[in-house]
């Protein structure tokens, strides 16, 4: 083994330059050359300010906005600085508290809506930051929306139906709609009254 | 389960399918060193790797030379990562400032143990984390430091694989080809081109790439968020095609910018398989004979398939203890059902159970859904996955040769059935080569085993230096009863099998579980490799004997059906009480609504 400790010290520094500072920085030139708004984040404008990413979710609380599902990213929820989900394993007390209250509220918030709720409305994503929820779970919030922002429930639901997304080549993963972008829109086609 | 998610999972069976010929051609010329269609470009970039490193790619290598080589690469190569982590504050590339005086709220600081459980992790391939990235590790340690192991560490374990087959074929041999030689083409013509294209791919889907400081957001609600940033699409590329998983991010593959989509995820997918299938092929034409490749694919395709058609229907079934709550847990149009618990909508039940299943079939760890928060025999499937060794698919190299390890003992028990010296592709299967396969299987096991056991038992008072915040070992966990037994389990049979992915709520940051799931993953790789090398260079020094009637066959559905039972029995025999104390009994208390 000792005579190959020089190419073992040798090799550690050649890789370390080619895998570590040339390929990234290759990849960077090159994505920031051609997918620039991808490759800083897909991040949203409004008004001028960064609003946040389409892919990111976010933390709304409002009956005015559609609302999220659970986050245990960071104290608050949806902490981009601080991804991951509960851990909380099936048998876990906690998981079926938090589960239950969630429960509750949504149904406290949404009187109108009586159906099963949606299995990912009341559980929490692995990222903490999933921007998205299932049709079935913006459904459910159509008639809440609708009466905070006094419109009409057919309008919001038009709305809603325009942000739903297929699954991708209709085969892979499962139908969704972007939160953020629906919310987006709704402040931008309903604004909230000041 | 649903036709479409079935068919998710049939397509992804046959697109592997599909690129394990064109990919195994290929890399068979890489090894033998003969050119390829990429040699105009990067023939230069060999050499010059060669030049700098000092070396004379055409010496044979002795496996004892062999392995010093790759024990050198390995010890060296971690010190640097060490080195980087523990100054990472004195370095560039660090605009939030880790490892500083002034760090950013909530990050975590880089200790001794830390960094030492984290060189290990990524120099073995098992990129198990226990830091969260975003809030760790500054841009220049995730290159420099974990982009380069993600390279390296893959390119070795391809490296061991090609060793080994070469003492299948060689005969009266001394040398089992040359470890640098084999380290720099698995690199440079294999891994580096891939990985560029990966990388543009995911970026155009999504994925960042960038060197900026955190972005700060002002919510539509007028909340502040801040936006973590980084070069991470070139991370993430050679993080799935060398099967390493260790996450840019600490949600890894569920994090929306890591894994965007679901198609981004279908490729993710294929990267953790290609190359480990490939490499059934590049064995079948070395060994003159592809059939003898497609017998071990057909292995690996059985344990996987049976894997995920137990996984899949558990994760759809649901959680029992939620659906009491009005909850609907039935697969409907516009909803997933099923156990959402840690999984991202966009992907929903079938492409987080297929992951979930192929991340631990191959030694990758990469998770786009929560482990933790699997139901019990879901949660099951990925444990024994990895406690078969990392044989289904496996990692880049490492799943070879871990199939090649049970190769050996199922002719071994074959020729003990009939009484007659075993033999594999013409080599006479001795004591030798069976003490090594032994010696690796026992020592992997035992230290899985040894280690979950005292950390379920061990006391340390509170301010110790092993556990100082929170005193027992298993005062870390995220989860009681059985589930909480789990976690251990799955945090040293991970290591062990250099897998890296975990049941997460286990707070794994403190002396204790560092040291011990450090030393556990360098048992892991180094008792599996040695052991596996010695063993080709005994094979490569003998002569191959003339195939007779009393030969059995290792091509047919015989022999396949012989490895699989082989592989499923050893694992279950060493795992099965262990496992009954953990998922096995969770499932039956969840069924009985019983909480911890």
């Amino acid at each position: 083994m000792w005579k190959q400790m020089l190419p073992g010290i040798r090799f550690t520094l050649v890789f370390t330059v080619l895998t570590g500072l040339v390929y990234p920085g290759l990849v960077t030139g090159l994505c920031q050359l051609l997918f620039s708004n991808a490759a800083n984040g897909s991040l949203v404008l409004k008004n001028g300010r960064v609003a946040g990413s389409e892919l990111i979710g976010q933390n709304f609380t409002r009956p005015e906005y559609f609302q999220p599902r659970p986050s245990a990213a960071g104290n608050d929820g949806y902490d981009p600085t601080a991804s991951g989900g509960s851990n909380f394993g099936p048998t876990s007390q906690k998981l079926s508290d938090r589960v239950k209250a969630s429960a509750a509220k949504f149904r406290q918030d949404n009187p109108a809506f009586t159906g099963p709720l949606p299995a990912d409305l009341v559980t929490a994503s692995g990222s903490g930051l999933d921007p998205h929820l299932s049709p079935a779970a913006t459904d459910a919030q159509v008639a809440r929306v609708a009466a905070a922002r006094r419109v009409s429930a057919g309008k919001i639901k038009a709305l809603e139906a325009r942000f739903i997304e297929g699954r991708d080549f209709g085969i892979f993963g499962e139908a969704r709609v972007n939160v953020l972008k629906l919310n987006l829109a709704l402040d931008g086609i309903y604004p909230l009254a000041k | 389960m649903t036709a479409n998610g079935i068919l998710q999972i049939t397509i992804f069976f046959l697109a592997v399918l599909a690129l394990t010929k064109p990919l195994g051609v290929f890399m068979t010329r890489v090894f033998a060193g003969e050119r390829t269609f990429l040699h105009p470009v990067l023939r230069p970039l060999e050499r010059l790797c060669y030049k700098l490193g000092g070396v004379n790619p055409e010496v044979d290598q002795r496996w004892t030379q062999y392995a010093g080589s790759l024990l050198a690469f390995s010890v060296f190569s971690a010190v640097l990562l060490y080195a980087l982590q523990r100054l990472q504050g004195y370095l560039p590339l660090n605009p939030m400032g880790f490892g500083t005086l002034h760090p950013p709220a909530g990050a975590v600081a880089m200790t001794p143990d830390l960094a030492f459980n984290n060189a290990v992790s990524f120099t073995t391939n098992t990129n198990w984390q226990n830091y969260p990235g975003e809030a760790t590790l500054s841009y220049l340690v995730q290159m420099l430091g974990l982009t380069m192991h993600n390279f390296t560490s893959a390119a070795a374990g391809m490296a061991i694989a090609v060793a080994l087959i070469r003492g299948f074929v060689r005969q009266q041999a001394n040398g089992i080809g040359n470890f640098w030689a084999d380290l720099v083409r698995s690199t440079v013509y294999i891994l580096l081109p891939l990985s560029v294209l990966l990388a543009l791919f995911f970026c155009s889907q999504g994925v960042i790439q960038n060197f900026k400081p955190y972005t700060q957001a002002t919510t539509l609600e007028g909340k502040t968020q801040v936006i973590a940033q980084g070069p991470v699409a070139s991370q993430e590329a050679i993080k799935m095609l060398g099967t390493n998983g260790g996450g840019f991010f600490n949600a890894n593959s569920a994090h929306p910018f890591e894994n965007p989509t679901p198609f981004t995820n279908f490729i993710q997918l294929l990267c953790i398989f290609a190359i480990p299938a490939g490499l059934t092929y590049v064995f079948g034409e070395m060994a003159g004979d592809t059939r003898q490749g497609w017998a071990i694919f057909a292995a690996m395709s059985v344990l996987f398939l049976a894997g995920v058609f137990v996984l899949y229907p558990a994760e759809q079934a649901g959680n029992p203890v939620l659906s009491k709550f009005g909850i609907q847990s039935a697969v409907t149009a516009n909803q997933p059902g099923g156990n959402m618990e840690g999984k991202e909508v966009r992907f929903g039940i079938a492409a987080s159970a297929l992951f979930a299943t192929v991340t631990t079939d191959a030694s990758c760890g990469a998770v786009n859904a929560m482990h933790d928060s699997l139901t019990p025999l879901g949660g099951l499937v990925p444990l024994f996955n990895m406690q078969t060794g990392e044989v289904i698919f496996g990692g880049v190299g490492a799943g070879l040769y871990g199939m090649l390890l049970f190769a050996i003992l199922a002719v071994f028990i074959a020729g003990l059935m009939v009484g007659r010296t075993p033999e594999y592709l013409g080599k006479k299967i001795e004591g030798k080569e069976v003490k090594m396969a032994m010696i690796a299987l026992i020592a992997t096991s035992a230290a899985i085993l040894a280690f979950s056991g005292a950390s379920t038992v061990i006391q340390f008072a509170k301010s110790s230096y092993w556990n100082p915040t929170l005193g027992p070992a298993i005062a870390n966990l995220n989860n009681g009863g059985p589930h909480g037994f789990g976690e251990v389990l799955y945090l040293f049979t991970s290591s062990a099998a250099n897998n890296g992915s975990a049941f997460g709520g286990i707070n794994g940051n403190a002396p204790w579980y560092n040291l011990t799931g450090g030393l556990t993953m360098l048992v892991g790789r180094f008792l599996f490799i040695l052991p596996l090398l010695a063993a080709a260079g005994s094979l490569a020094a003998k002569k191959r004997v003339p195939v007779t009637s009393g030969t059995l066959p290792t091509h047919g559905p015989l022999f396949v059906g012989l490895l699989v039972g082989t592989v499923v029995i050893v694992s279950a025999l060493t795992f099965f009480p262990a496992l009954s104390l953990g998922p096995i009994v969770e499932h039956y208390l969840m069924q009985s609504g019983r909480l911890f």
